[in-house]
């Protein structure tokens, strides 16, 4: 656990120093919201339609903060003096993560609001208590599976189009839980809660890839 | 454990698909001796390094560090290896300081050792400046700093005087030099300098062995045709 405190803490501090990945992802979703706001052509949307597009946002602005995360490792040696020190591999899935994670909820903090002014018709203050379960939930799978596919793809060629090609297949199941979760709180008619069912699929997900992300997470360092 | 030799190769083989990097190389290094391996590029020099600091998985042969079979026991030498890699192995980002503490953390040591190194090698005036900015042989300072932060008894040292001026070589003298008692693998393209400061020399043309005996004993020919 220490390990990973020590690797969290410096990839928030690079964060921090270099501002490299969360404006970007905040700045590609509030951007998407706009373009979904003149795209289809409604002055608000709410419900199951709202929840797809807060979803699929969400979600694509997720993939560039999973695309860079083991891009400093790789282009700064980050990687070989991790595995050369004596510490337990697992432990950088964990920082990952957690890294991952916190960028995902910095982002929601910025384009949830967003979401709220551009499209939401609905008021967002009763959907939010709701709607953080649901996307807290959510932000767990995609960072455990993010963390994966990123440990994957950071070591081809290809990286800009493995963590896609993997990653969204993969989070499907999150994905369906999310939208269908979230559109419940986004409901026209006033806010409802989130029906059960969608935030056990949800925590059901991240266990389980958590539990398949730690048991693999080691060999895909191994060179 | 007395007489356990720190280093010991016993047929030696790695592949990158089709191309050989490494074959046949067989070496005992006894504790606190140095080792110069020479050769040219892509000899497998760097190869040889990075199998040894537990980077890389031997295909073929074995390989053990401190009478530790690797990669078997990796996790039982790591602590006790510092590797002085061609990249520093530091964040750009960081400071110096930031980057050692982060290091020193990784290896559970206390951050008086962090200050301790960086003052070894005049470096702590300029601490807390991004590495970004500071000149390669301060970089490479740093770079020495990280290697020999938790004290290793094992050191793989690519190249480590690359940038460093004649005051800078001096100052990292007494960390990765002969005189820190400390078993040293190095590989240089100046082999002159290599086997002033090395006890046995391994000679390796495309990977394989084309010599290897008492750095003493090499002779200039042996060199010449090494990097014909």
């Amino acid at each position: 656990m220490r390990t990973a405190l020590a690797v969290l803490r410096k990839d928030l501090r690079l964060e921090l120093r270099t501002f490299e990945t969360v404006p970007a992802m905040a700045l590609f979703a509030v951007t998407t919201f706009v373009i979904f706001h003149f795209g289809l052509g409604q002055a608000t949307i709410s419900g199951q339609l709202a929840a797809g597009v807060l979803t699929v946002t969400v979600l694509f602005s997720g993939m560039l903060g999973i695309n860079r995360l083991f891009v400093t490792e790789r282009e700064q040696g980050g990687f070989d003096a991790f595995l050369l020190a004596p510490v337990d591999r697992t432990s950088l899935l964990l920082a990952k993560a957690a890294a991952l994670f916190t960028f995902l909820v910095v982002l929601e903090l910025i384009a949830v609001p967003a979401f709220g002014l551009l499209l939401l018709g609905p008021s967002l203050g009763p959907a939010l208590p709701g709607l953080a379960v649901v996307l807290l939930l959510a932000d767990l799978g995609i960072a455990v599976i993010g963390t994966l596919v990123s440990a994957i793809a950071v070591h081809t060629r290809a990286r800009d189009l493995i963590g896609p090609v993997i990653g969204l297949p993969l989070m499907i199941p999150a994905l369906i839980a999310m939208a269908r979760g979230a559109a419940a709180p986004l409901a026209a008619h006033g806010a409802a809660s989130v029906p059960l069912k969608w935030l056990e699929v949800l925590a059901l997900y991240d266990v389980v890839f958590a539990l398949l992300a730690y048991a693999v997470f080691d060999f895909l360092l191994e060179d | 454990m007395a007489g356990t030799p720190a280093i010991e190769l016993r047929g030696l083989a790695r592949h990158f698909g089709e191309r050989t990097a490494l074959r046949d190389v067989s070496v005992v290094v006894p504790a606190g001796a140095t080792l110069a391996v020479l050769g040219r590029n892509g000899a497998g020099k760097s190869t040889l390094l990075r199998i040894l600091a537990t980077l890389l998985r031997p295909h073929q042969g074995e390989v053990a560090v401190l009478g530790e079979p690797l990669p078997k026991r990796a996790f039982a030498v790591r602590a006790r290896l510092g590797l002085l890699a061609h990249e520093p192995l530091l964040y750009r980002d960081l400071s110096g300081r930031e980057n050692l503490r982060y290091h020193a953390r990784l290896y559970r040591l206390p951050e008086e050792r962090v200050e301790q190194v960086l003052e070894a090698v005049k470096m702590g005036g300029r601490g807390d400046d991004p590495v970004r900015l500071l000149s390669r042989g301060m970089v490479q300072r740093l770079a020495v700093c990280r290697a020999v932060l938790h004290d290793p008894e094992v050191l793989l040292l690519d190249e480590p005087r690359a940038n460093l001026d004649p005051a800078a070589t001096g100052l990292v003298e007494p960390l990765i030099g002969r005189e820190s008692g400390r078993t040293r693998v190095l590989t240089s393209h100046d082999p002159q300098a290599a086997l002033a400061e090395a006890d046995l020399a391994l000679g390796l043309r495309d990977g394989r062995p084309a010599w290897l005996g008492p750095a003493a004993a090499v002779t200039p020919e042996q060199v010449r045709e090494l990097y014909a």
